[in-house]
């Protein structure tokens, strides 16, 4: 029953602040173990050879891929396996991704693997997918984005995302970001899209 | 057993653990619904009709976070909420606070459901949501930390009740994980990037996205079945010593299991292992529940039969503890070479969510919402029944399919022939999916059709009922 001087469990169970303390100390060696030194690791911090930010056009380009809700079917990860390097290319490597704000590696591929899509398509291809992806694989039953082809980009709005985005660490130039209204002027959603899935995975030499 | 409030006496701050209860069964509905309809755009994918806010890519984060946050995150409130009241033998601490959890809870929900088929997302899973609703999660809870924890605090007993432990841990925890994870540069009201990127943005977004199932959908569950089923079984729990050790494990051990989902990927390869280990180890711990709960009955299986609300409890626990050996299977690098992007995560992922998650909120809620309402059961007992028979079908042709189309998409994608070339394009493999699709798709109807049958019979228990004061007791339990 009750003791007057609690023991073993009984003392954190009846300490509304031990267990409070003890939960949160428990808790913290997990995401402290497996994150915080993969802030410091080579392989993980340094960017792959010929790996540039993403341009005002396929940024913003990344952003409708973000705003769709891609990732949803779509991974963005090449594993290191014969048939899935021989499907797709060479398997993903860490430095690819240091500039990804956020990851999009993806969990499900409903549709295939994204990664090395960049120069496999023509342009054109990519067009006529993302509008009515039927008009060239029948049996796919990936949504069709017509919207895509009439909206306009604001150009006011890429600048404010290089910024914010120098502010975690992607290294734009000043020049990079005055330039970046000009870059977009005249564009729409499909062209940005267009041109972020013909840069991805084309670092790699 | 219950008396009539007398003046000056206490009565327990029920009020929002009835709107939070009625709201778990109306976001069920929706969030279910949601998800049917995805499941038939995948089958069907015109299903779209040209509209923005209605493509798949858009829509499949309303469902996840409608079914996780909105339906599973009520039925979290409401329950922790009674339990902790009627386990400290007092009211809640800070009652109005409590009804601002209540009402900032269901802003969210609705700016969830306009933000997000408006694409205003962050692009990680379960923590889509921009960082102006982000804020607004966090200052709620931190308010429902101070209700819980101060609700403790001002017990009556001595002991702080087993259920307890896990809705604290619960809360705890998911305070952690959503303000690291949530970490972000805005850009303007509608956008912001994720603090973190590549390698460091996927270990954190995952080290999130599994306690987001082990502490929201799991801790906090855990909670729920230790005081509804001793209550509705009328038997204590099996075993205090069991409590004690897997619950320290459990919360231990899950912090760790976020790399099984990142097998092979740019993780690094100790990450990876690390991960798995410990997803295998979580085995024990979830099955110490499993047990706990289930033996909890022991002395007492006959009344399995003619009660529907521990039929739902049980086959709970049952499974929980069949997602709960699959994911540790699931975890082991060979397998997940499998089974990574297939369908069969889909299966595991719904027969935890449909199969745990659902079947112990809907028994908890049955058991609680007629007691919000001065009624011993539901409107319809017969409803109850109904609807476990249409809810347990439904999860088995959902995962059934899902096995099926999941196990066969990855030998697909991974089959080649004797020269070393693919067998299949990648659209052989969409292809041979879609009979597994409608099977899905019924079987996602089946279990909304239970839970519609359950808002009816809510309806009908709240209309024939009328809100009870129910006064505290005055004598203090032995703890």
């Amino acid at each position: 029953m009750a003791h007057a001087n609690p023991t073993g469990h009984e003392k954190i169970e009846t300490s509304n602040f031990l267990m409070i303390v003890l939960i949160l100390v428990t808790v913290a060696f997990g995401g402290l173990t497996e994150i915080v030194p993969l802030f410091f690791q080579h392989s993980t911090t340094k960017p792959v050879e010929n790996l540039k930010p993403y341009t005002a056009l396929q940024l913003a380009g990344r952003d409708v891929y973000i705003r769709e809700g891609c990732y949803n079917c779509h991974s963005q990860m090449v594993r290191p396996f014969r048939a899935e390097t021989l499907r797709y290319g060479h398997y993903s490597t860490a430095g690819e991704f240091v500039y990804d704000h956020p990851f999009q590696w993806g969990s499900k591929r409903t549709g295939p693997d994204l990664h090395r899509v960049g120069g496999k398509y023509s342009d054109d291809w990519h067009r006529i997918h993302l509008i009515n992806p039927r008009d060239v694989v029948p049996e796919s039953n990936m949504p069709a984005y017509p919207w895509l082809e009439n909206a306009a980009l604001n150009p006011a709005d890429v600048a404010p995302k290089m910024t914010a985005l120098r502010k975690v660490g992607v290294p734009y130039t000043d020049d990079e970001i005055a330039k970046a209204a000009d870059e977009v002027k005249g564009k729409t959603e499909l062209d940005a899209v267009v041109a972020y899935l013909q840069v991805l995975g084309t670092a790699l030499k | 057993m219950a008396q009539a409030a007398q003046p000056g006496r206490p009565v327990y701050s029920d009020a929002p653990v009835r709107l939070f209860a009625l709201a778990a069964v109306l976001w069920g509905v929706v969030g279910m619904f949601v998800g049917v309809f995805i499941a038939a755009q995948l089958a069907f994918p015109d299903l779209t009709f040209g509209i923005p806010w209605l493509s798949y890519g858009r829509l499949r984060p309303l469902h996840t976070n409608a079914v996780i946050f909105a339906f599973g995150g009520c039925a979290l409130f409401a329950t922790s909420y009674h339990v902790v009241q009627r386990t400290c033998q007092t009211r809640l601490f800070a009652p109005g606070l409590a009804m601002f959890t209540f009402i900032a809870w269901q802003v969210v929900i609705v700016l969830a459901a306009i933000s997000l088929p408006l694409g205003y997302t962050s692009g990680k899973e379960y923590a889509e949501l921009e960082w102006p609703i982000d804020i607004l999660i966090a200052v709620t809870w931190v308010s429902y930390a101070i209700v819980f924890f101060g609700t403790v605090g001002i017990r009556k007993v001595r002991h702080i009740y087993v259920a307890n432990w896990f809705f604290g841990a619960f809360i705890i925890a998911v305070a952690l994980l959503h303000i690291v994870n949530s970490a972000a540069i805005p850009v303007s009201l509608t956008k912001s990037y994720s603090a973190y990127a590549g390698v460091q943005d996927a270990m954190v977004q995952w080290w999130y996205g599994h306690n987001a199932v082990g502490f929201f959908l799991t801790a906090g569950f855990l909670g729920m079945m230790y005081y509804y089923i001793p209550k509705q079984a009328e038997r204590p729990v099996y075993s205090y010593r069991l409590s004690i050790v897997h619950f320290w494990a459990l919360i231990f051990t899950y912090m760790w299991a976020g790399p099984h989902h990142l097998h092979y990927t740019a993780l690094p390869d100790w990450t990876q292992s690390v991960g798995m280990i410990f997803s295998l180890v979580l085995l024990a711990p979830s099955w110490g529940g499993m047990i706990n709960g289930i033996m909890t009955l022991s002395g007492a299986w006959h009344k399995l039969r003619d009660d529907a609300i521990l039929k739902f409890l049980i086959v709970a626990l049952s499974f929980y503890g069949m997602s709960t050996f699959e994911g540790p299977m699931m975890s082991i690098k060979t397998v997940n070479a499998l089974s990574h992007y297939t369908d069969w995560t889909v299966g595991h992922v719904h027969s935890g969510a449909l199969g745990w998650v659902g079947m112990i909120s809907i028994g908890s809620l049955y058991f609680l919402i007629p007691r919000m309402f001065g009624r011993k059961t539901m409107y319809s007992t017969r409803a109850i029944e109904l609807h476990f028979w249409v809810a347990t079908i439904g999860i088995v042709l959902y995962i059934a399919a899902m096995w099926i189309a999941g196990v066969m998409q990855g030998l697909m994608w991974r089959a080649v022939n004797p020269d070393g070339t693919l067998v299949y394009s990648f659209v052989e493999s969409v292809k041979a999916s879609y009979p597994f699709y409608i099977i899905r798709m019924l079987g996602g109807l089946l279990y909304l059709t239970g839970m519609v049958i359950m808002l009816w019979n809510t309806i009908m228990t709240v209309r024939s009922g009328k809100v009870v004061e129910t006064p505290v007791p005055m004598v203090t339990a032995h703890a």
